[in-house]
């Protein structure tokens, strides 16, 4: 982790997160990224709340959280050219995020095929075997067959 | 007053423009709701803020999940005036096509509403109604 930090591709990674404007507008932060999965961040916001009474992160912020991280999932996994579209997504929701707690998320993409690429995600605040919300998630490759970048590892 | 109470009040006066001050969610994604007939819809404003790709251009995925799950939980307060508000629980959703730059709206309607859960099922479009961009299956714990 410390090592990927300094690396020249992650530094080019965050900068291209960042330059997605829905992610800056979630203030989604990047923390690891490799083949073998990525780990973001979604810092507690008020705004991103559904009910001021209870304070929680609303589900629709969580899904496009994890709805993220499982597209940069395939991301670190895949060429830099390769173009890929969501098929699918199903989340399902544990327990409610703690009021004023960032969120963590995790995903891998555990299965790619030339078409298509299979990822699981989780939400946490501390330990990923305490979920706040678990995604599975499918993308298909629009353009040229995926190319898996794990294979050189 | 909670989520749920104001949503109904709104309802009643058939006037939902303090939406986003009600759900600050709502305000951040650019949402509004509208009553046509038994049916509520949810227009998701389009802002730069939405977009995940910016050479499509097109709108971020999570986007569009988001705005089935809104859309599904609006329908719930509006229809069933539940007490407190539902939890969601779990969410599928199919991407059909992707979004444009550009406003998309979306509706939900109750497949089953049992004691407990309820099972919705969520359509996205946007210029052809005909032509969704998203489905989704939405269930709820409401109590």
């Amino acid at each position: 982790m410390v090592k990927s930090v300094f690396s020249k591709l992650f530094r080019d990674r965050q900068e291209f997160l960042a330059e997605v404007p829905h992610v800056s507008a979630l203030g989604i932060e990047l923390l690891d990224f490799s083949p073998r999965g990525v780990s973001l961040k979604l810092p507690y916001r008020e705004d991103l709340v559904a009910d001021p009474e209870d304070g929680l992160f609303s589900g629709g912020a969580i899904s496009a959280f994890l709805d993220n991280t499982c597209g940069y999932a395939v991301s670190a996994r895949t060429d830099r050219d390769n173009v890929f579209a969501t098929l699918d997504l199903r989340i399902d929701y544990m327990k409610p995020a703690t009021v004023g707690k960032d969120v963590l998320s995790f995903a891998e993409c555990y299965k790619m095929t030339r078409r298509i690429a299979f990822v699981r995600g989780v939400a946490y605040h501390k330990n990923r075997n305490e979920p706040i919300a678990n995604a599975t998630a499918t993308f298909m490759f629009t353009g040229p067959a995926g190319t898996d970048t794990r294979e050189n590892l | 007053m909670s989520v749920v109470g104001a949503m109904k009040a709104m309802k009643e006066k058939g006037d939902f423009s303090d939406l986003q001050k009600v759900v600050p969610y709502a305000g951040f994604m650019g949402l509004s709701l509208e009553q046509q007939g038994d049916e509520f819809i949810t227009t998701m404003h389009y802002s730069e803020d939405l977009i995940g790709n910016k050479e499509i251009p097109a709108l971020h995925g999570g986007t569009i999940s988001a705005v089935l799950e809104m859309a599904s939980l609006f329908q719930i307060a509006c229809e069933l005036e539940p007490d407190i508000m539902p939890k969601i629980v779990t969410i599928t959703v199919d991407y059909m096509r992707s979004g444009a730059a550009q406003d998309t709206f979306a509706t939900a309607v109750a497949t089953r509403v049992g004691r407990r859960v309820v099972n919705m099922r969520a359509t996205a479009w946007q210029e052809d109604r005909n032509k969704p961009i998203a489905t989704a299956n939405v269930n709820f714990l409401l109590a």
